[in-house]
């Protein structure tokens, strides 16, 4: 995909619409497109996070492997969504397993080449923070209600 | 159908209505459907949204919402939480159930005809929104866009799927998300509130009918109003401790309502200033 | 209601006096005529209601000394028979039960079979006040007035004969007057009487309200009252007027509640109170209850009762695993903000009328007007 097709694209996706035309071009310059078939994993717990995905079209499933109970879903993540904080903060690793539910068409973001980016203008480093953190507060809080076990109180 | 029903005017409202268990059924680790026939072969008219007080003889009363009406069978399904619906719950065909009701305001689901209409349900609150969602399948092209959204802990929580699987081949847009899940489930994980977000009906116009625990309604209110849906055409079914069922007892109050006789069901642009005081 | 003089006038003009003899007469007369006679009565240092014969029966001499916690009986310097406010009981006990059989209901071979018990009670009230045909009357809007009726209230109400009394010896903790209730009854008796204890005489002025009440009149013997009796009569209201022990302020009552839900003076009157439900019981109008059902030891006879519940309970407002009011704070303001705020709400009218039995009888003395007062005040020092 051409270098513009790919800012048309991410300016109209969250969380970079809303950045200037400057900055896209400067983020999608870390961008590629890629694809996933159905059922493989695009990244497993403990392996370095050196890139994030934002998907165009399919859905991930985050996990997390118990012994004897298999792998437990925490999360699922659909299109037009991010996919990985952990290339954010040291040390680097992902949190969870990866697992595509379906075939899964993204846009993979090199982790340090964004980093670096940022380092450079900190003002676009800001811009990408006040976005991800949003993201990161909706899936805190999103995790947090689930905590309560709502569900099971209720009568009638 | 009638949008709202009322026990009789010649009945004493404090006395039950004799019905015999004609089906039970386990929907749920611990909850169970009877389905409940009239000595009196009087069938009820209820609206979806109505509850009524369900009596084990001796042991007490429950507030249960109405499920569904059909074939002559009134179907309530019972969570059990305490002495009285673990009676009910243990119910077997035969057996004598006293019913009273129906009681309270419904969905009024007729009001989203023409409109979007977004049904949102959490754990055991699928059962009140179920016949809301039937009425429209009934009537489904007098209705817009149909969603019917269904949060529950897990899989095996997820209640009431063959009724789900029915709707959805009726022409509503039905979808599942549950708190948690193992490798099995391909379906969707996450907050009930998400499929709010990410679903496409138009917000301005639509009608939001949504039940279940107060949190899970409050949040998922906030939802659909930071989406553009005005608080007024939000509509939520609240729940307090009821006795008489008849605005009598004072038990159900909630400021100046009675959750029993001007709800349950009540629009959130009215129950947002209540809601925001603690222990109202 | 007809208001019909047993001469045919207007009851404006006319009013006819009886003396103790006649009052005695009255009360026979009602008996006689089907109805269970209830009046004051002194038992167990108080001033309570019961079934009275006759004038014997009736709390002469006595009067009620009231403050925040606080019931005393004296002896009065002349021998009044009304000569007291109110005792810790009200009407309500009689037509709202503090435990009712709703109905019971037996296992049979074929099922289950209700019975519904029958209800009739013809009672006469004397003695009642002007607060107390008030809060009859505001418990007439909750039990009768809404979309479902209270067959066993209507029952006991319907029947019942209402001989008032005029106030003249108000108790400290009294405020009928700011709530408009009193002291001069309002519509709503069959009889109204003003007590005149003078040094020769000892009168009842009489006012009839109803037919009925100009019937059982009929039996007995009335004079016609002395030219200045009238005047002397609201002489004694007037009097009582002018010695309200408390008064609450009751404009824009609902909206300043509501205001001020969370204002630090609820945690203040938490801390006093004990959530003892005292108020509750003896205030005429509180009508919560609950429902119990009972069984025998086989469990093939079951009944269901209603009784007397409070909002001070902790299981009240029981929802799933715990209750939504869980602080005593949270319970004393639904109380309070239900009884002078929403009650209007629901039932357009005030919940209170201002009998000041809350007062004397809660333990710590809690005063529903300088609760109020506290509140109105901190609001308009802002």
């Amino acid at each position: 995909m051409a270098r513009r097709d790919l800012e048309r694209l991410l300016a109209e996706l969250t969380p970079f619409s809303g950045l200037r035309d400057a900055d896209l071009t400067t983020v999608a310059a870390c961008g590629q497109n890629v694809s996933f078939a159905a059922g493989t994993y695009l990244f497993r717990e403990g392996e370095p996070a050196d890139r994030f995905f934002l998907l165009r079209q399919g859905r991930l499933a985050l996990e997390a492997a118990e012994p004897g109970r298999g792998a437990l879903v925490i999360d699922t993540i659909g299109p037009g969504e991010v996919a990985g904080f952990s290339w954010l903060f040291p040390p680097y690793r992902w949190q969870f397993d990866g697992h595509a539910l379906d075939r899964i068409a993204a846009v993979a973001f090199d982790g340090s080449c964004l980093r670096g980016k940022c380092d450079g203008d900190p003002r676009l480093g800001y811009e990408l923070m006040k976005h991800f953190s949003s993201v990161m507060t909706d899936r805190m809080q999103s995790a947090r209600i689930r905590l309560l076990d709502l569900y099971g109180q209720t009568a009638g | 159908m009638y949008s709202v029903g009322r026990p009789d005017a010649a009945t004493e409202p404090m006395l039950p209505r004799l019905h015999r268990v004609r089906s039970t059924q386990s929907d749920g680790p611990d909850v169970v459907t009877l389905g409940l026939e009239p000595e009196d072969s009087q069938p009820m008219s209820f609206g979806p949204g109505q509850f009524n007080m369900l009596w084990a003889f001796g042991v007490g009363e429950a507030a249960i919402s109405v499920r569904a009406g059909s074939d002559g069978l009134l179907l309530h399904s019972i969570r059990e939480v305490g002495a009285i619906t673990r009676a009910l719950c243990a119910m077997k065909l035969g057996d004598v159930v006293g019913v009273r009701g129906p009681f309270g305001s419904g969905w009024d689901v007729e009001d989203g005809r023409d409109r979007d209409v977004v049904l949102v349900a959490g754990g055991l609150g699928l059962a009140p929104i179920l016949p809301a969602a039937w009425e429209i399948a009934g009537r489904r092209a007098d209705y817009r866009r149909a969603l019917l959204l269904v949060g529950a802990r897990s899989p095996g929580q997820m209640l009431f799927r063959r009724d789900l699987e029915q709707l959805q081949s009726r022409g509503l847009e039905v979808q599942m998300i549950v708190d948690h899940a193992s490798a099995g489930w391909s379906g969707q994980v996450g907050l009930v509130t998400e499929l709010v977000e990410r679903s496409d009906f138009d917000a301005s116009s639509a009608l939001a009918l949504v039940c279940g625990p107060e949190v899970m309604m409050r949040f998922t209110a906030r939802a659909l109003t930071d989406r553009g849906v005005p608080a007024g055409a939000v509509r939520i079914s609240m729940e307090r401790n009821m006795k008489c069922a008849i605005g009598l007892c004072g038990h159900c109050q909630l400021g100046p309502e009675f959750v029993c006789r001007d709800g349950p069901v009540f629009d959130y642009e009215r129950m947002q200033p209540l809601m925001k005081v603690r222990e109202l | 209601m007809d208001e019909v003089q047993p001469d045919g006038g207007s009851s404006e003009a006319t009013k006819v006096l009886i003396d103790r003899t006649g009052l005695d007469q009255l009360i026979a007369a009602l008996g006689a005529n089907g109805y269970l006679v209830v009046g004051p009565t002194v038992r167990d240092s108080a001033i309570v209601y019961d079934e009275i014969g006759s004038v014997a029966d009736l709390p002469e001499g006595w009067t009620d000394e009231q403050d925040g916690g606080h019931y005393r009986l004296q002896r009065r310097l002349d021998d009044a028979l009304f000569g007291y406010a109110v005792g810790p009981q009200s009407w309500k006990q009689f037509l709202f039960p503090p435990r009712n059989l709703l109905f019971s209901a037996s296992r049979t071979a074929e099922g289950v079979r209700l019975n519904e018990p029958d209800v009739e009670f013809p009672y006469a009230f004397v003695g009642v006040r002007g607060c107390e045909l008030a809060a009859i009357d505001i418990q007439d809007r909750v039990f009768l007035g809404g979309a479902y009726r209270d067959r066993s209230y209507a029952a006991r109400r319907e029947p019942a004969f209402i001989v008032a009394v005029n106030c003249g010896t108000p108790a400290h903790t009294c405020f009928c007057v700011s709530m408009g209730t009193g002291p001069r009854v309002g519509p709503g008796f069959d009889l109204a009487l003003t007590e005149l204890v003078e040094a020769h005489r000892h009168v009842f002025l009489v006012e009839v309200g109803t037919d009925r009440g100009a019937q059982i009149l009929s039996s007995v013997s009335t004079s016609q009252p002395a030219p200045g009796d009238p005047q002397a009569a609201d002489a004694v209201v007037e009097g009582a007027a002018a010695q309200m022990g408390r008064q609450m302020d009751t404009t824009g009552i609902k909206q300043l509640l509501e205001r001020n839900m969370e204002h630090p003076r609820w945690d203040d009157v938490a801390e006093r109170c004990l959530a003892c439900g005292n108020c509750t019981m003896v205030c005429p109008t509180c009508f919560c209850s609950s429902v119990e059902d009972v069984t025998d030891l086989a469990g093939d006879n079951a009944q269901r009762w209603r009784r007397w519940d409070s909002c001070f309970t902790l299981d009240f407002s029981h929802v799933g695993e715990s209750s939504t009011r869980s602080s005593t704070k949270s319970r004393y303001r639904q109380w309070m903000t239900h009884k002078l705020g929403t009650w209007i709400d629901q039932f357009d009218t005030s919940g209170c009328v201002g009998c000041g039995r809350c007062i004397t009888w809660c333990p710590v003395g809690i005063d529903i007007t300088e609760e109020l007062a506290a509140i109105r005040s901190t609001e308009e020092q802002e």
